[in-house]
């Protein structure tokens, strides 16, 4: 385990910054052999924002065929491989090695470590990514076409339905899952481990709390997926038959095993985000963050509950009510710790000092639209409406505003807030005012209407529509073409960033930042904190 | 959660300023103390991982255990009952519904030779099913049941069914398959209507017809 960064004695004082600088390797092979955090953080950015592009174009794609009524750009197959493929490179392309870019990144900075505690396994964990999308990309151009079963690969859908694409859906996701497994293993041990001295558990920032707890769920729920997966397999080409009633098997159980891991899942891709909306908006408000331990507990138990809500993606299948209530009731009690932290937030802002800096403005945007996916979760919930609502718009809306106002909003508020300190320039403001602005007003005409649609009746991942949804489809087609443009505007500001164009910041950055980040030099050098920092 | 006092320490030794007493996981620790310390921490999580794994292949016998407890999913059991002398409950009618189906993908023919009966609870009841091959190729079946509601799964015992066995049709035979059943009278009042669904699978590809004759006639 190559712990070269630490020092044998960390009190030492005589610790250099530069001396490790001339080991560097110079071009491609600096990115394909580096064990540094920093740079294995931009690398999962980069990939992450890689990927978000992709399924974005995928997106595009959908909302291309669905601008009106009828069959004309793709085939019905295709269009299923599309919805299919847009869902698992959002989910395991961009929003998940996004923020375990923003981790790897961050919490080394934030606890005073040097580096991740593996970081060769850190290595490790980020290069097999880009092989494991290599491999499903690649099975779309396959004879019969790539996945086509919903990112959710239902049985039968996925065991008797699909074409021979499934092996390599289901390798793919396999390194996917030992991807995310490795990064995880990392960040538990960094956070347990490697802590600057006087860095308690409840002096830790929520960033970290929120990744610690993400983790753990990781570490709980990917071999599950692995599970899953792997039956899928062996029931499409080696005649087992976990899924398949004919040999004694039950279809519904894969939706039991799916969920089980799926629902955690979703906690995954929105915890981290409810650690980095607690560190911006504390600095814009310039006041503490209010109810630190209330934001811990919440996490926690928000964590804790993932477990035990999974029916409710199931209510249609033919429950017993018993189950449907339980399920219905603990899934409302999770919008308990849910609402504390929204309340904290807004507590945090109440008679704040506040500015709008980009950063906060796409925080305040992520706690107002990420509360109306809640609801519209919440609605969700309910046993009874969820038999009308189940598998329409309704239900795509709602993720949406979860996943992309929610999740990715808070990825772009991270980078936002942190890019600074990373180049040491400030980025091009009025840019990223244009990437705000543009991409709020887009998000909601695309997702909002879809509310609607989907209360009328309309089905999700069909390639086709009754009349009666025509125009509202149009104006969900026109918000998702100018959304998608609107991130080439962040493209654009990104790549200026990384060849440093923009003003000087100070090592603080942002008036009213407060954590160790903002203590060291900006740009953060190479290596920092090879002598732990004592925390106060 | 047990890190409160922990930062209360914190607190208390911030506050005394003598930055030596604070807790530190990293103070004093050596490059190889840390090694080993993370690699106990790997070890463990490790550990999880390979735990929850296995979890996830345990569910599937966890879940048939589930069902056979609570008698939910409609799955009835797949061994025959003894029938015991039970009292007939001759107080109230059960109509028992069948419903027969084949798979997308099976040629066969096949139906109840009566819609439904009524019976007593713990009342023997008797039905034939009529299946017929009429496709060009010999074909061994398999018939999955379940029953509606669900809940009533646990209470219709059966005797004799073909679904207990692989069933093996020449091209163009034919043939009465009989199933004998009770409704076991602890059935819920509620309950006067149940729906037994058969659904006819091909599973040729599975199995050899020699097993299926050898399995048949032990």
């Amino acid at each position: 385990m190559s712990t070269e960064t630490i020092h044998d004695t960390p009190a030492s004082d005589d610790g250099h910054d530069a001396h490790h600088d001339h080991h560097i390797p110079k071009g491609l092979m600096r990115w394909v052999l580096t064990t540094n955090h920093k740079d294995i953080g931009t690398l999962y950015l980069w990939f992450a924002f890689i990927m978000f592009l992709v399924g974005g174009a995928m997106a595009m794609v959908i909302r291309a065929e669905l601008f009106q009524p009828g069959l004309q750009i793709v085939d019905p197959h295709f269009f299923n491989q599309m919805t299919t493929v847009h869902g698992l490179i959002m989910v395991f392309g961009a929003v998940m090695p996004a923020f375990t870019g923003l981790a790897n990144w961050l919490v080394p900075m934030m606890i005073g470590a040097p580096d991740m505690a593996l970081p060769r396994m850190n290595n490790w964990s980020f290069w097999i990514l880009p092989f494991a999308f290599l491999i499903l990309l690649g099975s779309l151009f396959m004879d019969g076409g790539g996945p086509a079963f919903g990112w959710t690969f239902y049985a039968p859908l996925s065991t008797t339905y699909s074409g021979d694409s499934t092996a390599l859906f289901v390798f793919s996701v396999h390194i996917m899952g030992a991807s995310s497994i490795m990064g995880a293993i990392n960040v538990v041990v960094t956070i347990l481990n490697m802590r600057a001295p006087g860095m308690t558990y409840m002096k830790m920032p929520l960033f970290v709390w929120t990744w610690l707890i993400t983790a753990f769920l990781l570490i709980a729920v990917m071999p599950v997926l692995a599970g899953a997966v792997t039956m899928v397999l062996t029931d499409k080409f080696f005649g087992t038959s976990f899924f398949d009633a004919a040999g004694g098997g039950d279809p519904v159980m894969f939706q039991h095993i799916f969920w089980f891991f799926g629902h955690p899942e979703v906690y995954i891709m929105i915890l981290p985000a409810f650690g980095i909306i607690s560190a911006i908006v504390p600095t814009f408000s310039r006041k503490k963050l209010f109810g630190y331990a209330s934001m811990v507990y919440a996490t926690a138990s928000i964590a804790l509950l993932s477990f035990i809500v999974w029916a409710h993606h199931m209510f249609t299948t033919g429950m017993p009510v018993a189950a449907e209530m339980f399920f219905m009731f603990a899934t409302m009690i999770i919008s308990v710790p849910t609402g504390v932290k929204v309340f904290n937030w807004v507590a945090t802002m109440w008679r704040g000092s506040l500015s709008f800096e980009v950063p906060m403005m796409f925080a305040i945007a992520f706690i107002v639209l990420f509360t109306i996916g809640g609801l519209s979760g919440l609605m969700l919930a309910i046993v009874p409406v969820d038999f009308q609502y189940h598998d329409t718009y309704f239900v795509v809306a709602h993720f949406h505003y979860v996943l992309v106002t929610g999740a990715v909003f808070s990825i772009m508020a991270a980078v936002y807030y942190w890019l600074p300190k990373w180049t040491g320039k400030m980025f091009d403001i009025t840019l990223a005012k244009w990437h705000f602005w543009c991409s709020l007003v887009s998000v909601n005409v695309l997702f909002f209407p879809m509310h609607f649609v989907g209360l009328a009746g309309m089905p999700r991942r069909i390639p086709d529509y009754a009349l009666q949804f025509a125009d509202f489809n149009k104006w969900i087609s026109i918000g998702g073409f100018a959304f998608g443009l609107s991130q080439l505007i962040f493209l654009v500001l990104i790549i200026k960033a990384c060849k440093k164009i923009g003003e000087p910041v100070s090592d603080q950055v942002w008036e009213g930042a407060e954590g160790l980040e903002w203590e060291i030099p900006s740009p953060a050098p190479y290596h920092t904190f090879e002598t732990p920092p004592v925390i106060k | 959660m047990s890190n409160q006092p922990e930062s209360e320490k914190g607190n208390a030794a911030a506050d005394s300023s003598s930055n030596d007493e604070l807790s530190s996981p990293i103070t004093h620790k050596t490059r190889a103390e840390l090694a080993a310390q993370n690699a106990k921490t790997v070890k463990k999580l490790v550990f999880v991982v390979v735990g929850m794994l296995g979890f996830s292949f345990a569910l599937v016998p966890l879940y048939d255990v589930f069902c056979d407890l609570t008698g939910l999913n409609g799955k009835p059991s797949d061994q025959a009952a003894i029938y015991e002398s039970v009292e007939i409950d001759t107080s109230r009618m059960v109509k028992v519904e069948f419903i027969t189906r084949t798979h997308s993908d099976m040629p066969w023919e096949f139906k109840a030779q009566v819609a439904d009966i009524r019976v007593h609870p713990g009342q023997m009841g008797e039905v034939e099913f009529y299946v017929r091959n009429p496709s060009d190729k010999d074909i061994i079946a398999q018939a999955i049941p379940s029953v509606s509601p669900g809940t009533a799964a646990l209470y219709i015992n059966k005797t004799e069914c073909f679904c207990f066995k692989h069933q093996p049709l020449k091209s163009g035979e034919e043939a009465l398959m009989p199933m004998k059943f009770y409704v076991d009278p602890q059935l819920p009042k509620n309950i006067t209507v149940l729906t037994l669904q058969y659904t006819l699978y091909d599973i040729s590809a599975r199995v050899q017809p020699a097993v299926v004759v050898a399995m048949n006639n032990s």
